[in-house]
């Protein structure tokens, strides 16, 4: 156990199911899932496609509401009502999408503007963006940029509120490696600079090396929780 | 300092400026037509009433045959009334100098001094008369005009029989006389009749009614009870030969025009609708189109702490925005409109001054149609921005669920290419978006034809009328009932080819306690110059026994054929009678009575009498006739029928088709909005699976097929719902057309559908052309690379 686990985790879900329909099937996509995220830690989840592990973020992020199962924040029961949804996202979680969901119509200033204008204690614009190395490309539209380009301005609009949980969804799945690499430091560095806590769902083994702990996800359940002895930087990544 | 939220708003209704300016162009045709109707009604209103106050129109008035001026005193004295003022008014025909037709004038006297105490002039040129002037008289400006009499001038008339001289000194205008028609026409017509004001003693000289007076007008208190001072006027008059009292509403002027600007407000509230409802309509398209393009971007608003009532208003304030724009266009349109049509039937009436007064009321409830019209449209697509789930933004939306057509299933598979089969699944997969366009695209068909149909209508009007039911050249009426030898003397008049006599009498006609003044006429059964035609089953024979009345006429007093009316009459030994309505008849022009002329003549416990007649003339003899004919000393007065259709369509007709020329270029902004929608909406949506399907190998040609084929089919499902739509819009705007003065036929002309079908094809092949070259512009690599 490492010393944040001694603490109190920032969140914890316990005996979380989700089933939906898709069209027209039904999709059991959780069955019940117990995972614990500790303050400053850089959380790998490992799956297959359709393993569930978009699922457990959604819900962890305020994003979805489980069938059954409840989530404790920082000691205290988050209650499914809109409201407190909202807010929960609204204040302590930052989301990084695999397609960026940057609005088209908003430059990358404006895009992170769209988080500090709303969020309580934000980081200014400007400066979200210089932690991405986007100083000098700020006032471009999402059309005007590589998707490397686009995902760390989605990671400046997740970082600029400050968030207690950044969470992460294949960040470098629309990505190829070498611009992968690049979106990777810039969390690896929000994570060791800022202390936020965060959690990357991908399918990409690879990514498992950087984290301090791996969550194995299949068929809605965790099968296997590992601890990573030596945390490597994002540099020295390969795959 | 604008929001980024804000921000995006605005760069959203810029990409879509071309939809968004539809239903702007649209919100601003409906908010135009509300206010600028609404607002003429109002001005017009304000404009009468203050016409009236300024000039003291009376409130009642009451002719009869001959009393002494002392009567007026105990007139004076009932309870109720204000004050009183005699006249003697006289028809008489006038020779106009250069002018070879019949004329009729009204005679009116005023005082000595120039200057009635009620129902006052006002003057537009030179001056009222004086006492020491000798022969003067002021005309009214309608006449005046017609015939640019001027100060100066000189007039020849013969009244009761003697020629006499008359110098013009004046043109005016009167309450009274806002609409200056002859008693029994259907229409004002100032080059045949004209009001003159001359000075009492003069016309009491001319008429034998020294000391006397026939007309009488008054003034009530504001606390007075109308029907019981008219009752105690008429009890006061029947030995007078009263012709029964009544109240302004029944003065003929008065009636015409308030029920004209009654119309205007009918019209307020009809057209605008069938544009709101439109309008309403295309806002669930591109709301509907915009919340399925920016799904995940509403997730992702939520997904960054956006709540559903934030993410909601944001698309609400776009909708705001585009009403605000249409708003403002409409009220500044709206407040043009009312400036021109107001100003338009203030010279159309007349009216020494006018007031243009919009109110905020009008604005106001503009704006509230306008919002309760779009959150119909818009409700289902807000509700689908606030319901969505933010989980969505990171879900891929399952591809859409698709099944073979009714006509695969049949087993007809081969009948279809590909392409077809690609267009039938997608409407099958749609199937009320593909209902809603071209419902759309039908309404733009439909309002054409409304706009146009109102031609049609006037056109059938006019034939049916003047062609149809009055085939007369001239309806000659005499001073004072005769016997039938003078329709002999008539038929004698060379160039006269055919006299069909008639008899007409001024009654009251009651049932319950409605009451409507009219001229009851009586008819020879087989007469062919003037017919009593239904309009639905042709021409009608008068029955021997009671009395026909135009529908109108029926609905207005609450009866129905086999229902006994009281005819009281007002001529003669004044006779009140039980009479049974046997048939109603439906006419477009008017408010009629008829009875056949024995019948009458009976009822009136008369002998063969007759008021006058219809002739029919030789075209070459025409003014010989004429001259002749105004020398009879019995004629008072001849119409023309020529002369009445030709008034006809200058005057009601003109103003109607004002409105419907606006109303046919906001139709053809309709259908061009609501194409150009259908069509965008389509391309937008199916972008990336066109540009799939050039990237596989099809040509431009085959992919445009794919998507113009359906807006194709959208056009023609619309052309035959939207013409049938036309004809339903048309019976709700004839229905709103309804007054004493006339009805408008359902009459559309096959050509009335043809044009305005054609409009909209043209707007869609025009439409169709644009998104073709779209759809040849389409960036292959750039399309599939990215998700919208």
């Amino acid at each position: 156990m490492t010393a944040a686990q001694a603490a109190e985790p920032v969140l914890q879900a316990r005996g979380l199911t989700r089933s939906y329909r898709m069209g027209e099937v039904e999709v059991h996509a959780l069955r019940g899932v117990d995972l614990d995220l500790f303050d400053r830690e850089f959380v790998v989840i490992l799956g297959p496609s359709g393993s569930g592990k978009s699922t457990l973020l959604n819900i962890l992020g305020g994003l979805d509401v489980p069938t059954s199962g409840t989530l404790r924040y920082r000691g205290r029961d988050l209650h499914w009502s809109e409201g407190d949804l909202t807010g929960y996202r609204r204040e302590r979680i930052g989301f990084v999408f695999q397609f960026y969901n940057l609005i088209p119509s908003l430059t990358a200033r404006e895009n992170v503007l769209l988080v500090t204008e709303i969020a309580r204690n934000p980081l200014p614009a400007a400066q979200a963006l210089e932690m991405v190395g986007l100083a000098e490309r700020m006032d471009h539209f999402p059309s005007q940029m590589s998707g490397g380009e686009q995902q760390r301005v989605a990671i400046a609009r997740a970082i600029a509120k400050r968030p207690d949980l950044l969470l992460c969804d294949e960040p470098t799945g629309a990505l190829d490696v070498t611009t992968g690499r690049v979106v990777l430091e810039v969390l690896d560095r929000v994570n060791r600079e800022l202390g936020t806590t965060t959690a990357v769902i991908t399918h990409n083994m690879a990514i498992a090396q950087m984290s301090d702990r791996v969550v194995t996800i299949g068929g809605g359940r965790i099968s296997h929780i590992e601890t990573i002895a030596r945390r490597i930087s994002a540099q020295e990544l390969s795959w | 300092m604008v929001s980024a939220l804000d921000r995006k708003l605005l760069r959203d209704l810029w990409r879509t400026k071309g939809q968004a300016l539809a239903i702007v162009l649209l919100v601003a045709c409906a908010v135009t037509t509300f206010v600028g109707s609404m607002g003429t009604w109002r001005s017009l209103l304000r404009s009468q009433s203050s016409y009236y106050d300024r000039y003291r129109f009376a409130h009642a008035f009451a002719q009869l045959r001959r009393a002494p001026e002392s009567l007026a005193l105990e007139v004076a004295a009932l309870p109720g009334v204000a004050s009183v003022e005699t006249r003697v008014v006289a028809d008489a025909t006038l020779e106009v100098e250069g002018f070879n037709e019949p004329v009729t004038a009204r005679f009116v006297s005023i005082p000595p001094s120039g200057e009635a105490k009620l129902n006052r002039f006002h003057i537009r040129v030179g001056r009222t008369i004086v006492p020491e002037g000798g022969a003067e008289v002021v005309v009214s400006e309608g006449f005046a005009n017609a015939h640019r009499l001027l100060p100066g001038d000189a007039l020849t008339a013969v009244i009761q029989g003697k020629r006499q001289s008359f110098r013009v000194v004046g043109v005016a205008l009167a309450p009274e006389y806002v609409y200056e028609i002859r008693p029994g026409d259907l229409m004002p017509d100032e080059k045949h009749f004209g009001v003159v004001w001359t000075s009492r003693e003069k016309l009491a000289a001319a008429t034998d009614m020294k000391g006397a007076f026939n007309d009488i007008a008054l003034m009530l208190n504001p606390d007075a009870s109308e029907p019981e001072v008219l009752a105690r006027v008429d009890r006061l008059f029947n030995r007078y030969g009263g012709m029964g009292a009544y109240g302004r509403k029944d003065q003929v002027s008065d009636r015409f025009l308030s029920d004209e600007i009654k119309q205007l407000k009918s019209n307020a509230v009809i057209v605008p609708s069938i544009f709101l409802g439109v309008a309403a309509f295309l806002l669930h398209v591109v709301m509907g189109r915009l919340v399925a393009t920016q799904r995940e971007q509403i997730a992702t608003l939520k997904a960054l702490g956006y709540s559903n009532f934030t993410t909601g208003m944001h698309f609400g304030r776009m909708i705001l925005v585009i009403l605000a724009c249409g708003m403002g266009l409409g009220v500044a349109g709206g407040r043009w409109m009312c400036d021109a049509m107001t100003r338009m039937y203030a010279t159309f009436y007349r009216f020494p001054s006018f007031v243009i007064e919009l109110q905020w009321v009008e604005i106001a409830a503009a704006a509230a149609l306008t919002l309760a019209a779009a959150s119909l449209g818009v409700g289902g697509a807000l509700r689908r921005v606030v319901s969505l789930p933010p989980a969505e933004a990171m879900r891929p939306e399952p591809p859409a669920t698709y099944h073979p057509t009714l006509i695969e299933r049949l087993g007809l598979r081969h009948v279809a290419s590909q392409s077809v089969r690609m267009i039938l699944r997608n409407i099958g997969r749609r199937p009320v978006r593909f209902a809603l366009s071209s419902l759309g695209i039908g309404f733009a068909v439909a309002i054409l034809v409304v706009g146009w149909f109102f031609n049609d209508a006037m056109d059938y009007l006019i034939d049916y009328q003047f062609r149809y039911v009055q085939r007369d050249d001239a309806t000659v009426t005499f001073t004072q009932p005769l016997s039938h030898d003078a329709v002999l003397a008539l038929q004698s008049m060379p160039g006269i080819l055919r006299v069909e006599p008639f008899r007409a009498v001024p009654v009251r006609l009651r049932a319950g306690h409605k009451t409507f003044r009219t001229a009851l006429l009586g008819l020879s059964p087989g007469g062919e110059l003037r017919r009593v035609i239904d309009r639905r089953t042709g021409p009608m024979t008068l029955p021997q026994e009671g009395m026909v009345l135009t529908s109108k006429l029926a609905d207005i007093l609450g009866v129905r054929s086999g229902d006994l009316l009281t005819v009281e009459v007002m001529e003669g030994k004044r006779p009140t009678r039980q009479v049974v309505l046997s048939a109603t008849v439906e006419e477009l022009l008017g408010v009629s009575a008829y009875m056949s002329q024995s019948e009458l003549n009976r009822l009136m416990l008369e002998g063969e009498t007759v008021s006058g007649a219809f002739v029919a003339m030789d075209r070459a003899a025409h003014g010989s006739l004429y001259q002749k004919l105004m020398r009879t000393p019995k004629v008072a007065g001849v119409t023309l029928r020529e002369a009445a259709l030709f008034s006809f369509e200058n005057t009601s007709a003109e103003y109607l088709l004002f409105f419907a020329s606006i109303l046919v270029t906001f139709a053809t902004i309709i259908a061009a909005g609501v194409v150009y929608n259908a069509a965008r909406v389509s391309l937008a949506e199916r972008e990336r699976e066109l540009a799939t399907l050039r990237v596989i190998g099809m040509t431009r040609g085959e992919v445009s097929f794919i998507l113009l084929g359906e807006l194709a089919l959208q056009v023609l499902v619309a052309l035959p719902v939207g013409s049938v739509l036309g004809y339903l819009l048309a019976m709700l705007t004839a229905s709103g057309v309804d007054s004493d003065l006339y009805r408008i036929p359902v009459i559309i002309n096959a050509s009335t559908y043809a044009s305005s079908m054609g409009v909209v094809v043209a707007a869609a092949v025009v439409v169709g052309l644009t998104v073709r070259r779209r759809i040849d512009r389409l960036d292959l690599v750039s399309v599939l690379k990215t998700k919208e």
